[in-house]
């Protein structure tokens, strides 16, 4: 059997019918992260000696029938973003790269308690910030359809050992779409949540009003599960909502009759590949096929997303980041003469790039003078943006998006110019300011082999609906596994 | 000579006296090994998010409401942002665009006459870590243990014209709030804290001049020399036509000078902007009523019920309510006993002598009103003196010791029987032949003396009331 193939639910419900071990499992992981990664380069961190050690603790619990849920003895990678005890966490920065956090995620936390086996930590764009994971300290994440092309990001580490079987599941952030872009250049499923449904206690900030933690995996079986596994009320992140329900695999049911779906008439327009329109207005065809009623309407404010956002991501940011400063961990410059030399010093060693420009972005925009020019108009945009998918939701259950303008870029192809690389989160960054709930589903493949994926957008609290449609949506085909895997080798 | 004028606002930063931190668990204790009071969120671990102490909301509503401010019952927090070490995230959560008080006022006392002083705001926020500089290794070290301590500021208006006027409102905030328990208000512990922001102007000129913010003064009088230098040195410079610079300066009490620390031109842009970790704070109708009936009797209010309920002095009334404790031991003792004027003489006498003598306060008070009431049961049965009644007092108020139980182990009880008294006042007479004929021959003193030795040889335990009345029986 080809464990890594398979589904987590389904990886677990062998483990329980005592077909195959945790510690199988786990060796099954480090296998392909052996034959993949030197080519991959998806993890920051893998902890063999953690995992195997947690492998023998979840079998016993296994065993005496402790644990039962649906992701027991699965392994996980966890984007490196999200804090693990005694593991290192580094976000894909210098300035965290000795950074052992003496706490966990609650996120992480909650994984543990559901029996899933962490295996490593994913890279990342740096804090991040970046759409390719190029931004990462620790070297680029090469996509494993085709390792020209980037896996996307920042959650592109996590999408790309999803896709390359290096683990059964991950876990990704998604602030402007880190989790729904990378899963649709890597032709997996990932879901970013209602605001407020993970705790963010543990994450390591970069929106703080925008960031939520949200499942990777190869199906909507699986990322419902592990949705059902993460979510919770945390009394420790004041911005944790009380859900009424946790239960997301219910949802699990093939039946979109009568479901409405909204269209953007201004998100097929100019600016999206010919070949993304088709593959996704294809996969909408089916769903109507299937009973859902599909409408074109408009959605206001489209052009005014992606300004608002940075302005907003980037403010946030900017105040997050001051924390690192060489002060108290992490890392601080060899030589400094005073406290000013020791922070400026620090902070521009520690800090790649495309940090350093959001943080001045952020800082800009947050001055005195500019205040209300920029932010205090920002804010005014999203609740407007909020305001206009309400309007949406009237009518329509979800809607419908590509989840990027294009297929992966290659590598190398984005950072010179950082502006156009902003505007392919078009489709993807209202959901954040809206803090609604975003899947990607891969559906479809383009003529250089690269992966498609469809994005459907729920109303606050209604990852049910989604999760159904998205369900319904991929029994109409075989999960597509990356030519990396199917021939089980280095390309 | 021209006439100037001194127009000062006052910035206070009170430490709210909760046992936990404002956005995290960690203990509020003072002192403590550097840095074992904090966690993950206090010192800025990367991760972390703030969890806001209701105790702290409860607390500024409370000096709020004794202040005359309106509650904002919709409220933010903000971030303040700059770098130093003492501040772990290199931010401050506090409130700028919408603090939880706004627009009330004290009225003050001074020899001016009676006087209110504007309050502009009290917003909530936290405090910072403490650096300390180690000179051997020219390094400097920070302890996190205050880092997170809850603070309420509180922002004057400029109605302060003179030195006295600060002093008299800083002693009236105090005491509010040591009333309402919300902190012990303590300067020289820094759970008090006041900068001085002054400027001068000419008599008769409605503008304001130029102002600067004075910083570290420690103690009242500090407050008081620092204002009347900063008067002098902005008075010189302008009678010099030169301008005064608007900068922060610190206040150097040894030196009697200040020194500036930074041009607030070169002034930092804190980039405040609304926290994004913390919801915003609703306070219901319902909560906020339970507040205000929640509100202790404030010292003024007390002022005028003493007068009413009891028949004491107008200056002992303003001393026994100069400290809640005071009062409360005093309204508790009196529950248990009566004898308000008792209570009051034991309390402005013996308590004030003792806590003089040991260099406290009136807030450290620390024995039981039920042993007060105790001893004062016993004085009144007769069963003790009133010089054994003070002796056992001072061990009340050092041990808090049960004084029934005390007089007992002791055995200091007053002999009661008149004939073994009787005895030895025909002994000491006999002993003192050469005081009795004094006595006789007009000299009243040699009366005191006769009754001191008696008390002498009945080792104070004798009421000497009555041993008077049995010498004067006998001596005629």
């Amino acid at each position: 059997m080809d464990i890594m193939a398979l589904t987590a639910v389904g990886l677990a419900k062998k483990m329980k019918a005592k077909e195959v071990t945790v510690k199988e499992a786990v060796e099954a992981a480090f296998a392909n992260i052996e034959k993949y990664e030197s080519v991959v380069n998806g993890y920051v961190t893998v902890d063999r000696e953690g995992a195997f050690k947690r492998a023998e603790e979840v079998q016993k619990l296994i065993d005496a029938g402790k644990l039962t849920g649906s992701l027991a003895g699965v392994p996980v990678a966890v984007k490196d973003n999200m804090c693990t005890t005694g593991l290192l966490t580094t976000c894909s920065s210098r300035i965290l790269e000795n950074f052992v956090p003496p706490f966990s995620a609650e996120a992480v936390l909650n994984l543990e308690r559901a029996g899933a086996v962490i295996i490593g930590k994913t890279n990342m764009d740096e804090f991040a910030m970046g759409s390719t994971t190029e931004t990462s300290a620790y070297g680029v994440t090469k996509n494993p359809w085709n390792t020209e092309y980037v896996p996307g990001g920042s959650s592109g580490g996590s999408c790309a050992a999803v896709a390359a079987e290096e683990c059964s599941f991950a876990l990704g952030s998604d602030t402007g779409g880190s989790i729904r872009q990378p899963s649709s250049f890597c032709g997996v499923t990932g879901m970013k949540p209602t605001y407020g449904t993970v705790s963010r206690y543990g994450l390591i900030a970069y929106g703080s009003s925008l960031d939520q933690i949200g499942p990777i995996a190869k199906d909507v079986a699986d990322c419902a599960a592990i949705l059902e596994a993460i979510a919770s009320y945390d009394p420790k992140d004041s911005t944790s909502v009380k859900r009424e329900s946790y239960d997301f695999t219910s949802a699990l049911v093939k039946d979109v009759t009568g479901l409405r779906i909204g269209v953007p008439k201004d998100y097929f327009g100019d600016g999206l590949d010919n070949e993304v329109c088709e593959a996704v207005l294809n996969a909408v065809k089916v769903l109507e096929e299937k009973g859902a009623v599909v409408e074109e309407f408009d959605l206001s404010l489209v052009e005014y997303a992606i300004p608002a956002y940075y302005i907003i991501a980037s403010a946030e940011a900017s105040s997050n980041l001051a924390r690192f400063d060489g002060v108290k961990y992490g890392y601080r410059t060899k030589e400094y003469e005073g406290l000013h030399q020791m922070y400026k010093r620090t902070r521009s060693e520690g800090f790649g790039q495309e940090v350093k420009r959001r943080i001045m972005l952020g800082s800009f925009v947050l001055s005195s003078g500019y205040y209300d020019a920029y932010y205090i108009k920002a804010l005014k945009t999203k609740a407007l943006i909020k305001k206009a998918f309400d309007h949406a939701f009237e009518k329509y259950d979800m809607i419908v998006a590509p989840a990027a303008p294009t297929t992966a870029p290659k590598l190398g192809a984005s950072l010179s110019d950082p502006i156009q690389m902003y505007l392919g989160d078009i489709y993807t960054i209202s959901v954040n300011l809206a803090g609604l709930p975003g899947i990607s589903v891969p559906c479809g493949i383009d003529s250089k082999g690269l992966p498609i994926g469809m994005q459907l957008i729920g109303n606050c609290f209604e990852e049910n609906k989604i999760i159904r449609a998205a369900y319904t949506y991929e029994q109409n085909r075989e999960f597509r596994r990356c030519p990396m895997a199917e021939r089980g080798g280095n390309k | 000579m021209k006439q100037y004028e001194t127009v000062i606002g006052l910035e206070v930063h009170v430490e709210l006296a909760t046992k936990t931190k404002i956005f995290c668990s960690c203990s509020t204790e003072f002192g403590g090994a550097p840095n074992t009071h904090t966690c993950p969120v206090c010192t800025g671990m990367p991760g972390t998010l703030p969890v806001l102490n209701k105790q702290v909301v409860e607390y500024a509503m409370a000096v709020g409401l004794a202040t005359n401010c309106k509650i904002n019952q919709f409220c933010k927090f903000d971030r303040k942002n700059y770098f130093y070490p003492d501040n772990p995230q290199n931010y401050q959560i506090s409130q700028l665009y919408l603090p939880i008080c706004v627009n009330g006022g004290v009225e003050i006392e001074t020899a001016a006459g009676k006087k209110i002083i504007g309050i502009h705001e009290i917003h909530m926020e936290e405090d910072a870590g403490k650096l300390i500089h180690d000179e051997w290794e020219d390094c400097s070290l920070v302890d996190y243990n205050r880092s997170g301590v809850p603070l309420i500021e509180i922002v004057s208006e400029p109605d302060m014209r003179s030195a006295d006027e600060v002093i008299a409102y800083l002693d009236k905030l105090r005491l509010i709030i040591q009333y309402l328990g919300a902190s012990d208000c303590k300067l020289q512990e820094g759970s008090m804290r006041a900068d001085v922001n002054l400027s001068v102007r000419e008599m008769g000129t409605e503008t304001f001049g130029t102002r600067t913010e004075m910083k570290n003064l420690n103690s009242f009088k500090a407050i008081a020399r620092a204002i009347e230098g900063e008067r002098a040195r902005q008075i010189e410079l302008l009678e010099e036509g030169k301008k005064v610079v608007q900068e922060t300066r610190r206040w150097d009490d040894n030196k009697e000078y200040s020194y500036a620390m930074r041009s607030k031109e070169d002034a930092q842009d804190y980039r405040y902007f609304p926290e994004p970790d913390l919801v915003p704070i609703v306070i219901s109708d319902e909560w906020l009523k339970r507040v205000k009936e929640n509100q202790p009797e404030l010292r003024d209010e007390k002022i005028v019920r003493y007068k009413k309920e009891y028949d004491i002095p107008e200056y002992d009334i303003n001393i026994l309510t100069s400290s809640k404790k005071l009062a409360d031991m005093f309204e508790n003792t009196i529950a248990l006993c009566g004898k308000p004027k008792e209570v009051s003489n034991w309390l402005m006498g013996e308590a004030m002598r003792l806590l003089k003598e040991d260099e406290k306060e009136a807030d450290e008070i620390s024995f039981s009103p039920v042993h007060l009431a105790k001893l004062i049961g016993l004085l009144d049965s007769g069963e003790i003196n009133r010089t054994v009644a003070k002796e056992v007092f001072e061990v009340i108020f050092r041990e808090d010791v049960d004084p029934e139980k005390y007089v007992e182990e002791k055995g200091l009880k007053m002999v009661d029987d008149e004939g073994a008294l009787r005895c030895v006042v025909e002994e000491v007479i006999a002993a003192n032949a050469q005081s009795v004929l004094d006595y006789r021959s007009g000299k009243t003193k040699a009366m005191g003396f006769l009754v001191g030795q008696t008390m002498k040889a009945m080792k104070g335990k004798a009421d000497p009331a009555v041993v008077n009345r049995i010498l004067l029986e006998i001596l005629g």
